[in-house]
């Protein structure tokens, strides 16, 4: 079978590493950039691509910028600000493609998508696609400060982005008959699966478990599932274990026994609904990071994918999730001084629990949540 | 203003409102309920199933013989065949549900082998189980960490992503076909609604991912938009399935009011999640509604391990038998069973093992029993 990847991607855990305590942003720590291109940096201070999105998008992004200025961090945005409202901004909407392809480093909200056959597919899901950042990586982990039903979760979804269900094929073969592919290949099955061992080993994970429904889609999920496990068979001197999980019983045991899940790895779909019910065990979207990671670009966006248009423009969004992105971001860069030093005050102000946004049982504004975070950096 | 609201549409509907927290009500898209009946009884077949199925069997039928409920079983085995290199189920059992066009069936192992499909997608194709329904209620006397928890999931049961037309185009690059037709969403969403308007819950959600899947699930909230036009009375809204997901893990409560309908994969994986809140497939029944015959099920394993020890919980196939009584209009025996069962098990006294409890199946069949004859 051939590698997608080179065998020198293969990393073997390191010393030293092991007893490093897990952080729930720990991405950047140990992990190779996953870019061989080193991003644009012109006088030491990078470019990034931010795209605030829809709904609480422009409010969580605020927080970041105003806390990025105030560290001083040495980066610098490009800002596009794209509503996925209407079809009007498919120009900027392209600018905003080619600067991410200039910077190789995004940070972005999630754009609205309309449910009408008439408007425009996913711009989420072309970014995904075009810029082929195949692996979507969820953190879902308790935060001491923000009691939930559960307590010690800690696992990482890591979903492929680019293909499956989202693949956007449809077509109406006779009026009333519609198909909708969902095309799964061994090739893009094997490289998240590579990622999600990877992942393991460098963030000193114990097992990474397969969700698939290959009992009923023996040919779709199959090929999914069986790459996964040709690619445990290569890892099994890391020491990572391996197992498979239905998707149902995936979602039931989420419920009642969070805390058994490690490393996920599923294709795009069920990503979507795990992240979600991973994201409502620790606490919301409010506090879920995520990133998408490819092999040329990287982009950063809160995990779970909600545009929030409920409280849209009121300044009560828990920027939390937006915040510790954008340090997964910044250790992307190699700016872990900085990261570190947001990140901490970002669980400190949490931990705290003197100011919360009303997603965590508390009546503070978004605003609030920040200048807290700015007090705490100081 | 939603409970003057509920109140308003209990009042219209006196018939009906003992019912309101029902399991299951016939509905005009399945048969209307005759039934075949014998000497005064209704005849319902019985798939006592494999593993566990034919201990937690016996237990139902102590439980309705001492309910005086009037039916008779009638057992049969669905052990598959191979018949020219398709698996087919024996001709006898498949005669005797489409006679009764009712039937309570056990959990059942699918044979390894090839040419084996799984015996759900063969029960599923021979009577046309278009509609699953799956409800799901907190059990007093099991506490999980949800509490509040009343949903109720209607999920289209024939095509969807589970429609099982895939091919490999080339080596390592496989299609699979989400089939969605018109018809099929329309003949759940009719069932949908029915479903809401006579259980007393009248609000239908439609769970899709239509700003993904514009044409498949587009199509499929038009038959529900449809539909919803012709239940005036009937609230509707839609949402998206990272929403529900979401919003049912982080507070179940709200989705006490209504229905939620959806294609397949979504319902599969969200019956299953709600099943969880409440501690699992142990305590959900199941219902498949069909155009011939509607068949009523445990969807739990047939936890072979466990086989003929004396200890398994029968009380998923005690509810999907007393949601079985409700389609088939036999309201006050299941009330009854279902207050003895819930009793039983709030109290806390003769559980089984996998409910925290020490009682063995026979135990716990007992109390219900007595509480019956009392």
């Amino acid at each position: 079978m051939a590698s997608i990847l080179p065998k020198s991607r293969v990393l073997l855990p390191r010393h030293g590493v092991v007893s490093q305590v897990r952080q729930a942003t720990t991405l950047g720590i140990a992990q190779s950039r996953a870019t061989p291109k080193t991003p644009t940096k012109y006088g030491g201070v990078y470019s990034v691509t931010l795209i605030p999105g829809d709904g609480v998008g422009k409010e969580i992004t605020q927080s970041v910028e105003e806390i990025f200025e105030h560290v001083n961090v040495p980066v610098e945005f490009e800002r596009f600000d794209i509503s996925g409202d209407t079809s009007q901004d498919a120009a900027l909407f392209k600018q905003s493609m080619d600067s991410l392809k200039r910077n190789k480093v995004g940070l972005k909200g999630i754009l609205y998508t309309p449910v009408e056959r008439s408007g425009h597919t996913s711009w989420n899901v072309a970014m995904r696609q075009q810029l082929d950042i195949y692996a979507s990586l969820v953190l879902c982990k308790s935060v001491p400060g923000f009691p939930t039903r559960h307590r010690d979760v800690d696992f990482a979804i890591i979903r492929e982005n680019t293909e499956g269900e989202y693949s956007g094929l449809e077509h109406q073969s006779f009026p009333g008959v519609v198909e909708s592919l969902k095309i799964m290949t061994r090739a893009k099955s094997e490289r998240i699966a590579r990622f999600a061992f990877d992942f393991a080993i460098k963030n000193n994970r114990k097992t990474v478990t397969c969700v698939h429904k290959a009992n009923i889609m023996k040919l779709g999920d199959g090929l999914f599932l069986n790459t996964c496990r040709k690619v445990a068979e290569e890892y099994k001197d890391s020491g990572i274990k391996f197992n498979d999980l239905i998707v149902d019983n995936c979602s039931m045991q989420a419920v009642n026994r969070p805390q058994q899940f490690d490393v996920l790895v599923m294709p795009n779909l069920y990503g979507s609904i795990i992240s979600n019910i991973g994201a409502a065990l620790v606490g919301g979207p409010g506090i879920v990071p995520g990133a998408n990671i490819g092999r040329e670009y990287a982009l950063f966006e809160p995990g779970c994918r909600h545009v929030a248009r409920d409280i849209e423009g009121q300044d009560v969004a828990n920027p939390a999730a937006m915040i510790l992105s954008s340090t997964m971001m910044l250790r992307h860069l190699g700016l872990d001084h900085h990261a570190n030093q947001i990140a901490s005050a970002v669980y400190k102000v949490i931990a705290d629990g003197k100011v919360k946004t009303p997603d965590m049982g508390g009546k503070d504004h978004t605003s609030d949540f920040t200048f807290a975070v700015i007090k705490a950096l100081a | 203003m939603f409970s003057l609201r509920r109140q308003a549409a209990s009042a219209t509907r006196a018939f009906t409102s003992s019912a309101r927290q029902a399991y299951a009500q016939p509905a005009p898209t399945a048969p209307a309920f005759v039934g075949n009946k014998t000497g005064g009884n209704f005849n319902v077949t019985l798939i006592p199933g494999d593993g566990i199925g034919p201990e937690i069997s016996e237990s139902i039928k102590a439980i309705f013989s001492t309910a005086k409920v009037p039916i008779s079983w009638e057992e049969v085995d669905v052990t598959p065949t191979i018949v020219d290199g398709v698996s087919t189920i024996p001709a006898d059992a498949i005669a005797s549900i489409k006679k009764n066009t009712v039937a309570l069936k056990g959990p059942l192992a699918t044979p390894i082998g090839k040419g084996h499909v799984s015996l759900n997608l063969t029960l599923r194709r021979t009577f046309n189980l278009y509609a699953n329904v799956r409800p799901c209620r907190s059990i007093e006397g099991y506490k999980t960490p949800y509490d509040g928890v009343d949903s109720v999931i209607i999920r289209e049961n024939t095509e969807g992503e589970y429609s099982g037309i895939e091919h490999e185009i080339v080596d390592g690059v496989v299609q699979s076909i989400k089939l969605i037709t018109h018809q099929a969403s329309e003949r759940v969403a009719r069932y949908a609604f029915e479903y809401a308007s006579k259980n007393g819950r009248p609000h239908v959600t439609a769970v899709h991912k239509a700003p993904i899947m514009k044409m498949s699930d587009g199509m499929f909230l038009r038959a529900c938009r449809e539909l919803a036009a012709e239940y005036p009375e009937v609230k509707y809204d839609e949402d998206l399935l990272d929403r529900v997901c979401l919003r049912i893990v982080q507070n179940p409560a709200p989705y006490a009011d209504r229905v939620m309908v959806m294609p397949n994969l979504y319902g599969d994986i969200l019956s299953d999640m709600c099943a969880g809140l409440i501690g699992g497939l142990g305590l959900t029944p199941s219902g498949n509604i069909g155009r011939d015959a509607s068949i009523f099920e445990a969807v739990h394993g047939s936890a072979p391990d466990i086989a003929g020890k004396g200890f398994a919980n029968p009380t998923a196939l005690l509810l999907s038998g007393i949601m079985m009584l409700r389609h088939m209009g036999l309201m006050e025996h299941a009330a009854k069973i279902e207050s003895a069962a819930l009793t039983t098990i709030a109290e806390g006294k003769f559980i089984t093992r996998d409910l925290g409890g020490k009682a063995s199946t026979s135990e716990y069949t007992e109390e219900i029993l007595k509480r019956l004859r009392a």
